[in-house]
């Protein structure tokens, strides 16, 4: 009898441990909303919010700092956009190829490089953009100078790509087989069973792949700072340099005179990142919790 | 990796207790100071990390602490008195002396090193030579072509260090006459990455400290600097440096409170001493002597 209690006792407090571990997560992430917050509210006051709307950003001037988010989100979002397009032919495509099309042997070749890939730290990838991409972007296009917007959303693409074969490869592969087997008998090609029966029936999940793909995009920061050439401007022009909002926190934040104006501006800079990856994620989720119903 | 990791850490730790330690052991009884603290210029922590240690070594028992934070935090605290030496990249401003003297403290400067800019086009742009006020309006925004300046048709384009760095805001006050950067300027995360950009670009424009352009010799060209439009150009070079014909240059130096004495006499003697300047050249500055 009494040993039973001890294994009772014992099963509870290891349930315990471990459902303190999971939530820590959720801590976590309550904890940095209201330390982020803490830290950038004093902008609110001082010069108030609608200095984040002015249209520059010169966080270091003798005639008048600004502090304006919109060439940065700009920046984020033109270097995104540009990956995403980048990012979906070659991340579906790959999939559906390893999926349905590879041989054994071809699937057992190409997934180990891509996991490979997918490990490669970021830094090393920026290098590579530095050595290579900057220069290749600057000749194939005929610019004067390969440090843009463009170079950065190759390199991300590079850097999302394995997300997305991985888990677009698996919603692919998790379409039931009878429907591959009705299409065939039913006198459709190989090619038109891929493309018209099984993409289409894992779409959500490859949406779901391109959204956390994104997600790694946007917050990327090391290659990303390497190769965009980092200037503040405000434009839709993929030929352009620009800045995103991580790498002006990881340029700006080593520097920068503690509980200043400027220190406050890039905590705000960090709110607005989290906003965006945390909507990202969310209708990532949404998507995938659809998926599973259906699949 | 990890441990690795934590044990960098616990050392760490272990140096910084050791630092506190040596803060508490100053010599009363002898009048003279055996603990020496520095405070001051982020951009000599290098070069005077460097004299500590080597003084150090022939000069036991007197213990050089360097602190960063900035030239205006050394000032700040060689004015409160909680340091014996400020190092400090640019010169005291009227303001800081006039409040020393309210104080009644008589800061004693003493150049020890100097630092310069070279200004850097890509070999095949043919502009040589540049009036300061040039330079900045091409920095500026104001001049987007290098046609203006007496080079060919060809826009320019302008790259500059992150607003973080130091070299940013000293040329930003010296050739940009503390006007803003050109929003188009590309602010490169290293001065390596800027060497890299004028290599590949004819158009391009970047700053770097001279040990960097010397160093790139052949990728890069070094542009020789007017003053004004009526004094001759200057090539930086350890001599026009030392000199100060060459503009884009700042001295370095300690300030002191007062003339120096005892230990703090014999450090600074060391610093302008043949092995200090030495020091000095090996960290990528110009001597002095």
């Amino acid at each position: 009898m009494q040993n039973w209690r001890k294994i009772l006792f014992k099963e509870k407090a290891v349930k315990y441990t471990l459902a303190a571990a999971a939530s820590m997560s959720i801590l976590i992430v309550l904890l940095i909303f209201t330390f982020l917050g803490k830290e950038a509210f004093g902008f609110l006051y001082e010069p108030g919010l609608k200095e984040l709307f002015h249209t520059r950003w010169m966080p270091v001037s003798s005639q008048r700092e600004s502090f304006g988010l919109v060439p940065l989100i700009c920046g984020s979002l033109l270097v995104t956009t540009m990956a995403t397009i980048i990012m979906i032919p070659f991340g579906v495509g790959a999939s559906v190829y390893i999926a349905e099309l590879a041989k054994p042997r071809e699937r057992e070749t190409l997934k180990p490089f891509i996991e490979i890939l997918a490990c490669i730290p970021s830094v090393v990838i920026g290098f590579f953009g530095l050595l290579i991409i900057v220069p290749m972007v600057k000749k194939v296009f005929g610019l004067q100078s390969g440090y843009n917007a463009l170079s950065g959303a190759i390199l991300l693409a590079l850097m999302a790509i394995p997300t997305v074969i991985s888990i677009s490869e698996d919603a692919i592969r998790s379409v039931p087989k009878d429907y591959k087997s009705a299409s065939l008998a039913l006198g459709a090609s190989k090619m038109q069973t891929v493309w018209r029966v099984i993409v289409p029936a894992a779409l959500p999940g490859i949406i779901t792949a391109v959204m956390l793909g994104i997600g790694r995009v946007i917050g990327e920061t090391m290659a990303v700072m390497m190769v965009t050439g980092n200037s503040a401007l405000i434009t839709g022009n993929p030929t352009e340099s620009v800045r995103t909002m991580t790498a002006t926190i990881a340029a700006e934040m080593g520097e920068v005179p503690f509980g200043s104006t400027h220190y406050k501006a890039l905590f705000c800079v960090g709110i607005v990142l989290l906003i965006a990856t945390f909507i990202l994620n969310l209708i990532a989720f949404k998507i995938l919790k659809k998926y599973r119903m259906i699949g | 990796m990890k441990t690795r990791k934590m044990t960098s850490v616990l050392i760490a730790l272990a140096m910084s207790f050791a630092l506190f330690a040596g803060c508490s052991k100053k010599d009363a009884d002898s009048g003279d100071n055996t603990f020496i603290t520095i405070k001051g210029s982020d951009t000599m922590a290098h070069l005077v990390a460097s004299w500590a240690e080597e003084f150090g070594k022939s000069n036991t028992g007197i213990d050089v602490s360097f602190t960063g934070g900035g030239s205006g935090t050394g000032i700040a605290a060689i004015l409160n008195g909680t340091t014996d030496i400020c190092a400090a990249s640019r010169e005291v401003k009227d303001k800081e002396i006039k409040q020393a003297n309210d104080k009644g403290i008589t800061l004693t400067e003493l150049v020890v090193a100097r630092d310069g800019i070279a200004v850097i086009v890509n070999p095949a742009n043919p502009v040589n030579e540049m009036t300061i006020e040039q330079i900045g309006k091409i920095y500026t925004g104001a001049t987007p072509n290098w046609s203006t300046v007496g080079g060919v048709d060809m826009p320019v384009e302008i790259l500059s260090r992150e607003s973080s760095s130091g070299t940013y805001s000293f040329f930003q006050d010296v050739v940009l006459n503390k006007k803003d950067y050109a929003v188009s300027a590309k602010l490169m995360p290293a001065t390596s990455a800027i060497v890299q950009a004028v290599t590949e670009n004819k158009g391009a424009i970047g700053y770097v400290g001279l040990g960097y352009a010397l160093a790139a010799k052949g990728k890069v060209k070094i542009i020789a600097v007017k003053a004004d439009a009526s004094t001759p150009a200057v090539v930086p070079s350890d001599a026009s440096i030392k000199e100060g014909t060459y503009s884009v240059a700042r001295g370095l130096q300690f300030y002191t409170n007062g003339e120096p004495t005892g230990n703090i006499k014999k450090f600074l003697d060391y610093c302008l001493s043949s092995a200090g300047q030495k020091i000095v050249q090996e960290t990528g500055y110009v001597v002095v002597k």
